[in-house]
């Protein structure tokens, strides 16, 4: 039986990496890719406390996050092809008006 | 066994986050990001949750996945030279730090709490897929019209943003009529 604090270590280090990635990446699609790797870990976390605690309700948060996931990866990519098509850059540091 | 399970998909999936966000070109990115949600799937079974083994499988690595790497071939980027902010060494250094304490408390926490009632002998009589969904549909129903609803709306708001916008109204005179 692999002890539950190896699972929560996994998510820290995944969730770690994820916000690294957040906060160093300069490409916005990148940044983005690095937010899934955020909701995985918290997904590993909420799945892994729901096995063994014997309970559904972590599973089916994991199974919600997914969901808002994919509308987060949706409306996420339709903002950087607008930005994309008024500026031609998808860094977020050039990515500095509210209005062109 | 399953330590040899685990640890394959443990490590797979640091190296591919690792990946994910130090590799150059984006569409590389994607593909480690690709390599991660698998093997987070892997974990998933390890955990007996195979609906979300599938839905991980179908839903990120089918769909979302999909997506970006959609619009990585639409836009059309160029690798660049520069692609990490500035001041990169700071921010990994005081993550590196944080994650080490976080991971000092994580293993010496001692982890309990009031069990619930679906022991994986509850689940196999009925199914893990049919657990999954009676949970859903009794407990969790609002919060699962809440999302319909949140998903339709991120449609139409991807469509209204992504949709090319009209060319402004020059009259078309030279249509032959």
């Amino acid at each position: 039986m692999i002890p539950l604090s190896a699972y929560v270590a996994l998510s820290a280090i995944l969730f770690m990496t994820g916000l690294l990635g957040v906060l160093i990446r300069r490409n916005f699609i990148v940044v983005l890719m690095s937010v899934e790797i955020m909701l995985n870990a918290a997904n590993i976390n909420l799945v892994a406390f729901s096995h063994y605690l014997d309970s559904m309700a972590g599973q089916l948060a994991a199974l919600f996050i997914i969901a808002i996931a994919a509308g987060e990866a949706a409306v996420g990519l339709a903002i950087i092809i607008v930005v994309f098509r008024g500026q031609l850059a998808t860094n977020v540091d050039q990515i500095n008006l509210l209005k062109w | 066994m399953i330590y040899l399970l685990f640890g394959y998909f443990a490590i797979v999936s640091i190296v591919a986050g690792v990946c994910t966000i130090a590799l150059r070109n984006p569409v590389h990115c994607g593909l480690s990001l690709l390599v991660l949600l698998l093997h987070v799937a892997g974990l998933f079974v390890l955990l007996n949750a195979e609906f979300l083994f599938a839905v991980q499988i179908i839903v990120y690595a089918g769909a979302i996945l999909v997506l970006y790497l959609f619009v990585l071939m639409l836009l059309n980027l160029k690798s660049e030279e520069q692609y990490l902010h500035r001041t990169y060494p700071y921010v990994i250094f005081a993550g590196v730090a944080i994650l080490g304490e976080l991971l000092i408390v994580i293993l010496q926490t001692p982890y309990g709490g009031a069990k619930g009632e679906a022991t994986p002998e509850v689940v196999l009589t009925v199914g893990q897929s049919h657990a999954v969904g009676i949970t859903m549909f009794s407990d969790y129903l609002l919060l699962f019209e809440i999302v319909g609803v949140f998903l339709l709306g991120a449609i139409i708001g991807a469509v209204v943003l992504a949709k090319t916008p009209k060319p402004t109204d020059q009259p078309k005179t030279d249509l032959p009529i």
